[in-house]
């Protein structure tokens, strides 16, 4: 495998992204974990730390952790601890943060995916070193005050996964690829709800170079990035950064550093001194987490089809694409869509391109989401099998598209209903392709007489000349010619 | 194992604590004198010991009234239900500065 | 009834059951007894909340209710939240603070009945033997003095609990005890005390010292009366606290009249050595040699690592403390500091100003010892050394029932004495400190009196969940001798 090298320089990149977990109450604590509520009114005693107060384990958290393990092969271990992280700072009531460390809930796992780079299209493992749980910290506020911070503890107490890889990553865009799989998987399993904005699915990007087969460089940990195209930009402009501290002859110190979005800049924090020693203990306050096997296996069979497998099943069962399994299997919904439609048309691959196609390009735009698309299914389904028996054109198809999507409304419960819908679109806009081939034959004739000039061309063996005579005839068949009986003939008569 | 001045400084830095002079010297004596104490423990074989972070590790007894936990007492799991309802004011009542709702603290720069 | 506070737990409860007397009577009675705070015992007392509770107890009572606490006043160590009295835990970090919730153990007693007198005087954060560490008021905190001579300190950290039980200011306290912040300050002011088998009593709502050490535990005039006292505190808080057993409530009286034959009395002969004054092994001595007429046999037996309890101790309690206290940071509740520059400086002033010395010692050793390159040597190493006495323990349960010797080297010291010797101080815990680093349960009893005509206190060390044995023999013992009807001459 060739290197994507920077300058010459070898990009090394690990990842360390905190996912909130989807649970109703907090990890430690019965607070409610619902965002955005008003400062502080989802903040008990035990998350304020009030003196007396003592951490009680949430099962939702651990169930979740062990989804995680299982859903990226990792080892669920039997017996993990929990540790204190201590350290000072507003928004952490305790003055430590309840977290593992030496022996963490999950441990191992891989993250697979396809990228393109270049133009191939190459398959990535990134394995996991682990993924721990502990709670998340409170929020600062800087803005709203003079000389002052406001701390909101709601979110604080909030279950986290820290999920931590191996530096396996060799450039920016593998990184974003990475980030975006795990993304995928840990709301497809329903662990987290994927809300970046809100801060649920949150990533430290760990930036170092080298010259290839040099040894690791020191790192620098990009901190908080919480959209895709963030990191990319952030982590690009680190590693060049770097790239030119090196070659000026600066040594790479360790350090945070923030990304800046709006001058697109990396930016070391203030060194928080000594902020290296956390004095891990575990924590006396709980005992060992011990996990069944009778648990995780429950689990394991209770889970659904995870992204990647079925991909691999869109492949064998219904001859897709590898890319398009991929694209198929972005969420559930998504995956579900497509396999309502190409089992009621059987048209697999049809269905798949307008989904990728048509239906996503809808999506993009943002308006509605897969669960509440105004094309249904069995509609869909109906509309490729009009385009199949040559009952329209692919243009004729697209409007009537089109006509379903704006009318919305519809029928999930009635799938009969839905394909009857699109047979009335069709006859009502009168879009049935002339399939008759005697009239389509006169047409030809017709136009083939007024045409010479083309005709000659195209004898002559210019190829191209061929499109002169379909735009008429087209025209004249008022569009319901099917081209492709109208390429078919008209290489009949021109020999 | 002596500590040194520049140790109480960096003790006293994560700690959030600081000693003027004198109380800095003081308690680099007496912590010194402690832990002429704390040497004798360094010399003890533990060789093949399990640590003992918890005196419920070593309730074996616990098995017969814990039989899931085996190796002793086991973290117990709560439903993930919610039953916190929003007690703002009351726990905020020995609060040193409130505003909106929020604790004040001198602003934070990153 | 001039002397009723002389009286126990459940003589009280006779004469609240049997109508002789009112809880709001009695109330008011002991409430009159802590004007000028004796002993500078209490720290905090509101008639009203107490009187009120008194109410509460009569119409209970009225109703038929035959709860055995019912009625009978108690006291609270500082170290206990409650959302009706302020909570400083001895120190100024914390004046002022209301906490919005009580305690579970506080809780658990005002369910039986019980009714409160105020909040007990002891060292800041538990941190302490002699109860002179005690930070507040800030404007001028007291040193607690022992009822049986007022030159002298009660024993710590539980000072204010001892003194006020030995003062009969109350029948009954709760106290905390972490190496021995119960046992000991019983034996100095010759009452009964008994810390539980770890996990025993909820640590919810007690201000965290060391986590995997801290239990509560009652404080009364006798055996009968911590049974009873025990009962209430001990039943599973499985919601709050994960690291309370999960082991049926029991009725900790049941054993009190098992009769002592057959008994087998360990007595570690390291507890006996040279360090342990004359005047304290005289009335011990004396106090085995009557559970042997009792029909006990004494078995000798080992803890070979006795002395090195002290600094495992020193570096595990610290280290848990130097963490629990983080929290104390003037964000969320309690002092900030008026004056600072920002927010480092906020934290540095408030938390210089609002702890006592031995408490930022304390924070000092236990950041040292988990900081990282000392972890293993000094943290683990202690954690190792702990397991091996706990199983030294086991071992010797092995040859023996209960474990019996001295609570301390010797009996009060003046006030003054060791206060600027820290070390001295840690010294005097190491009979204490070993049942503390195992998790078993450990009484006080009285047993005698020493030099200056102080209080000596006999321990007795039980295996885990051995309770109901060991306040068996305490109460046999109190059968057949007099030492714990005994009151300081100041306590009229």
């Amino acid at each position: 495998m060739s290197a994507l090298l920077v300058h010459g320089y070898e990009v090394v990149i690990g990842f360390e992204t905190h996912a909130q977990l989807s649970t109703q109450s907090k990890i430690f604590s019965r607070a409610s974990t619902a965002f955005g509520a008003e400062p502080n009114t989802q903040a008990c005693a035990v998350d304020l730390a009030l003196p007396g107060t003592l951490p009680v384990m949430n099962k939702g958290a651990v169930e979740r952790a062990i989804q995680l393990g299982l859903a990226l092969g990792s080892h669920i271990a039997e017996r993990s601890i929990f540790a204190r992280k201590n350290y000072f700072y507003p928004d952490l009531p305790k003055g430590y943060q309840i977290s593992q460390f030496e022996i963490p809930v999950v441990q191992g796992g891989v993250v697979s995916f396809f990228m393109e780079e270049g133009k191939a299209t190459v398959h990535k493992t990134v394995r996991l070193v682990r993924a721990h749980l502990e709670e998340d910290a409170g929020k600062s506020l800087h803005e709203d005050f003079i000389a002052q911070t406001g701390i909101d503890l709601n979110r604080a107490g909030t279950p986290l996964l820290e999920i931590v890889t191996e530096p396996d990553m060799r450039s920016s865009a593998e990184a974003v690829a990475y980030a975006k799989e795990l993304h995928k998987i840990v709301t497809w399993i329903g662990i987290c709800d994927g809300n970046m904005q809100e801060g649920s699915f949150r990533c430290d990007a760990n930036v170092s170079v080298r010259k290839p087969g040099a040894p690791l460089g020191t790192r620098r940990e990009i901190k908080n990035l919480n959209s895709f195209k963030f990191m990319q930009q952030a982590i690009d402009y680190e590693v060049r950064w770097q790239i030119e501290q090196i070659e000026d002859g600066h040594a790479i110190q360790q350090a945070t550093v923030l990304f800046n979005p709006d001058t697109g800049e990396t930016r070391a924090m203030r060194t928080k001194e000594d902020a290296a020693d956390y004095r891990y203990f575990p924590d006396p306050d709980l005992p060992p987490l011990v996990i069944g096997r009778d648990w995780v296996e429950r689990v394991r069979s209770e889970m659904a089809e995870l992204p990647r497998v079925m991909a691999e099943r869109f492949v064998t069962q219904y001859g897709l694409p590898e890319y398009d399994a991929t694209q198929l299997t972005q969420s559930k919904a998504m995956a579900a869509y497509f396999e309502a439609t190409a089992k009621a048309c059987g048209q697999a691959k049809l269905a798949s391109n307008w989904i990728m196609g048509d239906v996503s390009r809808r999506l993009n735009s943002g308006e509605v989401a897969f669960e509440t698309l105004p094309v249904s299914a069995a509609q869909l389904a109906a509309l490729i099998g009009r385009i199949n028996d040559n009952t329209i054109s692919n243009n004729a198809a697209r409007q009537v598209f089109d006509a379903l999507w704006s009318e919305g409304g519809a029928n999930v419960d009635d799938a009969t209903a839905d394909a009857t819908r699109v047979d009335a679109i069709i006859d009502a806009k009168g879009l049935k392709q002339m399939n008759d081939s005697g009239e389509l034959e006169k047409i030809i004739d017709e136009v083939l007489a007024a045409n010479p000039k083309n005709v000659e061309e195209f004898k002559a063996g210019n190829a191209k000349a061929l499109n002169g005579l379909v735009g008429p005839i087209m025209k004249a068949s008022k569009g319901k010619a099917n081209p492709a009986q109208v390429n078919e003939l008209l290489l009949k008569k021109l020999g | 194992m002596s500590l040194t001045p520049a140790d109480i400084q960096r003790l006293a830095l994560l700690s959030r604590l600081s000693f003027d002079t004198p109380a800095s010297q003081r308690l680099l004596e007496g912590l010194n004198n402690f832990f002429a104490i704390v040497e004798e423990m360094r010399k003890v074989d533990t060789s093949g010991v399990v640590p003992m972070a918890h005196p419920i590790d070593a309730m074996p007894y616990l098995a017969d009234h814990a039989p899931s936990a085996p190796e002793g007492m086991a973290l117990r799991l709560r439903d993930d239900v919610v039953s916190e309802d929003n007690q703002r004011e009351t726990n905020q009542r020995s609060a040193p500065a409130v505003e909106r709702g929020l604790f004040l603290v001198p602003k934070v720069i990153e | 009834m001039s002397d009723l506070h002389t009286l126990g737990v459940a003589q009280l409860s006779a004469l609240l059951q049997n109508k002789d007397i009112g809880a709001v009577e009695l109330a008011t009675r002991m409430l009159a007894r802590l004007g000028g705070n004796p002993h500078n015992a209490f720290l905090s007392v509101d008639s009203e909340v107490t009187l009120a509770q008194a109410k509460a107890a009569d119409a209970r009572i009225a109703t038929g209710d035959t709860s055995p606490l019912l009625g009978v006043p108690i006291a609270h160590k500082d170290i206990f939240v409650t959302a009706d009295f302020p909570t400083t835990a001895g120190s100024r970090i914390l004046e002022g603070y209301r906490s919005p919730f009580n305690a579970t153990v506080v809780q658990r007693m005002g369910e039986a009945g019980m009714v409160t007198l105020g909040k007990l005087s002891c060292d800041e954060f538990a941190m302490g033997s002699a109860n002179e560490n005690v930070a507040v008021p800030s404007a001028k905190p007291q040193a607690v003095t022992n009822p049986w001579d007022v030159s002298r300190i009660p024993g710590g950290s539980s000072g204010g609990s001892a003194a006020a039980v030995a003062a009969c200011l109350t029948p009954a306290a709760t106290g905390t005890d972490t190496g021995g912040s119960i046992r000991q300050p019983a034996a100095f002011c010759g009452i009964t005390g008994i810390k539980p088998t770890y996990g025993r009593a909820s640590r919810y709502g007690m201000v965290a010292f060391a986590s995997s050490l801290d239990q509560a535990g009652p404080m009364a005039r006798n055996a009968e009366d911590c049974a009873l006292l025990l009962s209430a505190m001990c039943s599973p808080d499985l919601d709050r606290d994960s690291t309370s057993l999960d082991v049926k409530a029991e009725d900790f009286s049941r054993d009190l009249n098992k009769p002592l034959k057959g008994l087998r009395v360990g007595v570690p002969h390291e507890f006996f050595a040279d360090g342990l004054a004359s005047d304290v092994r005289g009335p011990i001595n004396t106090a085995l040699e009557n559970l042997k007429s009792q029909g006990a046999t004494l078995v000798s037996i080992a803890l070979p690592r006795t002395s090195l309890s002290i600094p495992v101790y020193y570096i595990i309690a610290p280290a848990e403390a130097s963490s629990n206290l983080s929290r104390f940071d003037g964000v969320k509740f309690g002092h900030r500091a008026k004056d600072f520059t920002d927010l480092a400086d906020m934290y540095e002033k408030t938390r210089t100003e609002g702890f006592g010395d031995e408490v930022k010692r304390r924070i000092m050793i236990g950041s040292y010892v988990l900081s990282h390159g000392y972890y293993d040597a000094y943290y683990l190493q202690a954690q190792k050394i702990r397991r091996m006495i706990a199983d030294d323990f086991q071992e010797a349960f092995k040859q023996c029932d209960v474990i019996a010797g001295p609570v301390a080297p010797t009996v009060a010291w003046k006030l003054g004495d060791k206060s600027d010797d820290p070390l001295a101080n840690y010294l005097a815990d190491i009979f204490t400190l070993p049942a503390s680093l195992a998790g078993l349960p450990g009484m006080s009893i009285p047993v005698g009196f020493g030099e200056g005509h102080m209080p000596v206190g006999m321990q007795l060390i039980g295996n885990y969940l051995q309770e109901a044995k060991l306040l068996n023999v305490a109460h046999q013992f109190q059968l057949a001798t007099e030492f714990h009807l005994k009151t300081p001459g100041g306590a009229a």
